[in-house]
């Protein structure tokens, strides 16, 4: 038996770590208050790229002559003209209404300077209200249809294994990652990420079409998308199985990352909460405020997204620092929920990184393993490899992999990022991701049961750390709820990093909303009773 | 067993057998053909009696070999010569008593993931207090002062930050190398560095997994760390050259 969020028992998930139930309703009530403090504010205000956003959910797409985006010319101008306190949409909806003319087409004249955004006359607010609520829906409409189109493909597809197994492409060059993807999904992979160029994530725009050169990773473009999402629906085609496409809804554009996911079907998003403040050093109320409506955008399109706790494991110490990442853990179930996400499409991350030279090493991954599946009994858990503690012995890192496979299918994993025998020399070979792949099949197979059939010791190793963590990790979530989030986030609590509450990236882009401030969507995504009903099948 | 230094070859299990194993992939399917074509490959790449171990079918067109040969090829290791960083390494202990006694105040390091480049994990391990495999890092220096800025700093940025904290040295990780990313940009630092008159009043130090300190070298800075690197290495580096250079000076 399990404890998920309301109480329920998940069946097969089974308390093999002796948990005490109420310590872990204590942590998950404290994370609620922890996040229903920030959604004390929230609401106060919108941002650049949520506007953004929702300009291209009402369809606006295209650059202007010198290759920035309409929906950042649009926001832009707006802006300028004081009026995006009030949203976009009741402005643009007004211009449709008065003018006669498509979204595009507006921000096309906008961008060519043939329209005045302050000269547009005025339309009674139940004329706009009216057009808004149109446009939404049609919008919210194609997304709907995105989502059933992936149901469906995937009703007609054999169903995965447990765990589904993740690689990633990252050539920075959308074509070849397209033949990569492909031959990574014919070797097996369930899921295919494509990694982002490492610089896009301080973009504040969203770069336009296919893209061939990339650092470290290919630009995250609605194209991109397209075409990459067409390479897997043929090896997909091919092998009788749905590939899962995975990017960033992460950086300074996350809402609108989501909305090109929703639309291009994309599968997963990695969509932390705090990503973006701890690792690009973006603005806290930037990123906060992004992150909701990013997420309800997710939720809405069933689209499971990925957190990032496997990073602080990067920075800080697996070991010592283990009990970080479940209180992570606990904050951003939190805030996900209160986006319109089910636990089903919640992809809380963890890592296996201690040190393997630290003896009994093993246990303790087993112990924060097996404590992550009983807390988020429902949650599609993603299990990232080793990367910090891995050299250039290719031999040796085929190993820890294999053992990190071993303890995924011990305690249930359920989206494996598979480890790459050439982490820390370069990004994947096509042959790098063909190992990897027959590492993870070969230990799923033959490993497959040995969860059913092993029982953790009473006072054991296994159970004392994991008792352990979820202690540490209710100190912890009952110190940031003193102190609230963002003070904790500027004393180092995770991954031992600092960042100041004002600082950071994109600040400048964080807009007090005025009292008629008015987002069609917000209401759509959160009150749909269908959403979110993706997860994974 | 007499070994020629001058005709060194690799090793399996015998001397001068040759011995390597190497593995890659061809873009054509598995087959008769592809594995003749991986057995000619391995010929031209200096392999006498290549054997391959392994075909796989990677799917997509693409074909995978484990290959074992015997390479022809033989080395002069008596004709090496490596550039060599100063070789002292001093323990944590050791280089705060360096700086304590011979250069009177603290010394700051400023560092830095430069360009595009997000990879902070290299800088984290040699700056952050935590360090790496036991050895803390700059940070934790009593006589030091470190700043690590993170990710995805403009050269630019981060000249201006050591010219604003007077520092000692810059430490520059660069872990994308993909196209030759790093290389552009350890260039441009070293080119704005002395653009602006800064060269020789600054340790230029760069890391990275693709960085020797031979290449450090070549791109114009004072010393290069690759894999391995822990934070007292760096430290030791830095206080002893420093050192060196004060007493140059003093003479």
């Amino acid at each position: 038996m399990a404890y998920s969020n309301d109480g329920r028992t998940v069946r097969s998930v089974e308390n093999k770590l002796n948990l005490d139930h109420a310590k872990v309703k204590l942590a998950r009530d404290t994370a609620g208050r922890i996040a229903d403090r920030l959604h004390s504010w929230i609401g106060d205000y919108t941002t650049t790229t949520t506007e953004r956003a929702a300009a291209r959910l009402l369809g606006i797409d295209g650059v202007d002559k010198g290759g920035i985006p309409l929906a950042n010319v649009l926001v832009d101008r707006l802006f300028e003209a004081g009026k995006l306190n009030r949203g976009l949409v009741p402005w643009l909806a007004g211009a449709v209404s008065a003018l006669g003319e498509s979204p595009q087409e507006i921000a096309g004249k906008v961008a060519e300077g043939q329209l005045d955004v302050s000269t547009v006359p005025e339309v009674p607010a139940e004329k706009w209200r009216e057009t808004a609520d149109l446009l939404a829906d049609e919008a919210a409409a194609k997304i709907r249809a995105t989502r059933q189109k992936r149901e469906e493909k995937k009703k007609q597809a054999s169903p995965p294994g447990k765990p589904l197994l993740y690689v990633i492409v990252a050539t920075g060059n959308v074509y070849e990652d397209a033949v990569q993807a492909k031959a990574a999904a014919v070797q097996g992979a369930d899921i295919v990420a494509v990694i982002r160029h490492t610089g896009q994530s301080l973009l504040d725009y969203v770069p336009y079409g296919p893209t061939a050169e990339g650092f470290g990773g290919t630009y995250a473009t609605q194209e991109n998308f397209r075409i990459v999402r067409k390479a897997l629906d043929e090896a997909g085609e091919e092998t009788g199985r749905y590939i899962q496409l995975v990017n960033y809804a992460s950086g300074l554009c996350m809402p609108e990352i989501s909305v090109m996911g929703a639309f291009e079907r994309l599968d997963m998003m990695l969509n932390d909460a705090m990503y973006g403040i701890l690792f690009r050093d973006i603005n806290m109320k930037r990123t906060f405020i992004d992150q909701h409506f990013s997420r309800m955008i997710n939720a809405y399109a069933g689209i499971i997204i990925n957190t990032g706790e496997d990073n602080y494991l990067t920075t800080a110490d697996a070991f010592e620092q283990g009990h970080t990442v479940l209180a992570s853990q606990f904050i951003n179930e939190q805030l996900a929920l209160r986006s319109g996400l089910r636990e089903e499409q919640i992809g809380l991350g963890h890592a296996f990184e201690i040190d393997p030279a630290r003896e009994d090493g093993l246990l303790l991954e087993i112990a924060q393993a097996q404590l992550c599946r009983e807390l988020f009994p429902r949650s599609p858990l993603k299990y990232m490899p080793p990367t910090k503690h891995v050299t250039g012995d290719i031999f040796r890192t085929y190993l820890v992999n294999g053992m990190f496979n071993l303890v995924s299918i011990l305690t249930g994993q359920e989206i494996q990022l598979l480890g790459m025998l050439t982490e820390a020399i370069h990004t994947p070979f096509i042959s790098d991701r063909y190992l990897s792949i027959a590492n993870g099949k070969y230990i799923f197979n033959n490993a497959r049961s040995l969860g059913d059939e092993l029982f953790f010791k009473d006072n054991g190793r296994i159970r004392a750390r994991a008792e352990k963590l979820l202690d540490d990790a209710c100190s912890m979530l009952r110190e940031i709820e003193k102190i609230g989030l963002e003070d904790a986030m500027e004393k180092g609590f995770f991954a031992d990093i600092k960042r100041s509450s004002e600082g950071g990236k994109g600040s400048d882009g964080v807009i007090e909303r005025h009292e008629q401030y008015y987002n069609p969507f917000m209401e759509i995504f959160m009150n749909n009773a269908e959403a979110g009903k993706g997860g994974l099948s | 067993m007499e070994i020629d230094l001058s005709r060194i070859k690799a090793y399996g299990d015998s001397l001068n057998d040759g011995a390597v194993q190497v593995s890659f992939t061809l873009p054509v399917p598995a087959g008769d053909e592809a594995k003749e074509a991986a057995r000619q490959m391995a010929l031209k790449m200096g392999l006498e009696e290549p054997a391959v171990a392994e075909m796989a079918d990677l799917g997509a067109g693409f074909s995978f070999f484990v290959i074992y040969g015997k390479c022809m090829h033989t080395v002069n290791y008596e004709a090496i010569k490596i550039p060599r960083r100063q070789q002292l390494v001093m323990s944590f202990g050791e280089v705060n008593e360096m700086i304590r006694k011979e250069i009177k105040r603290k010394v700051v390091v400023v560092a830095a993931c430069t360009g595009s480049d997000a990879h902070t994990v290299g800088i984290d391990a040699i700056i952050n207090m935590k360090g790496y495999m036991g050895e803390y890092g700059l940070e934790r220096y009593p006589e030091m002062e470190a700043y690590n800025l993170g990710s995805q700093v403009p050269n630019a940025e981060l000249l201006a930050k050591a010219v604003e904290l007077n520092a000692d040295a810059i430490l520059v990780s660069q872990v994308v190398t993909q196209k030759n990313i790093h290389l552009e940009n350890l260039t441009e630092l070293v080119e704005l560095a002395e653009a602006e008159g800064l060269r020789d009043r600054v340790l230029l130090i760069c890391g990275g997994p693709r960085i020797s300190h031979e290449l450090a070298i070549e791109l114009g800075y004072d010393a290069g760390f690759g894999p391995g690197t822990l934070p007292n290495h760096v430290a030791s580096y830095i206080t002893a050259e420093l050192v060196r250079r004060l007493k140059a000076e003093s003479k």
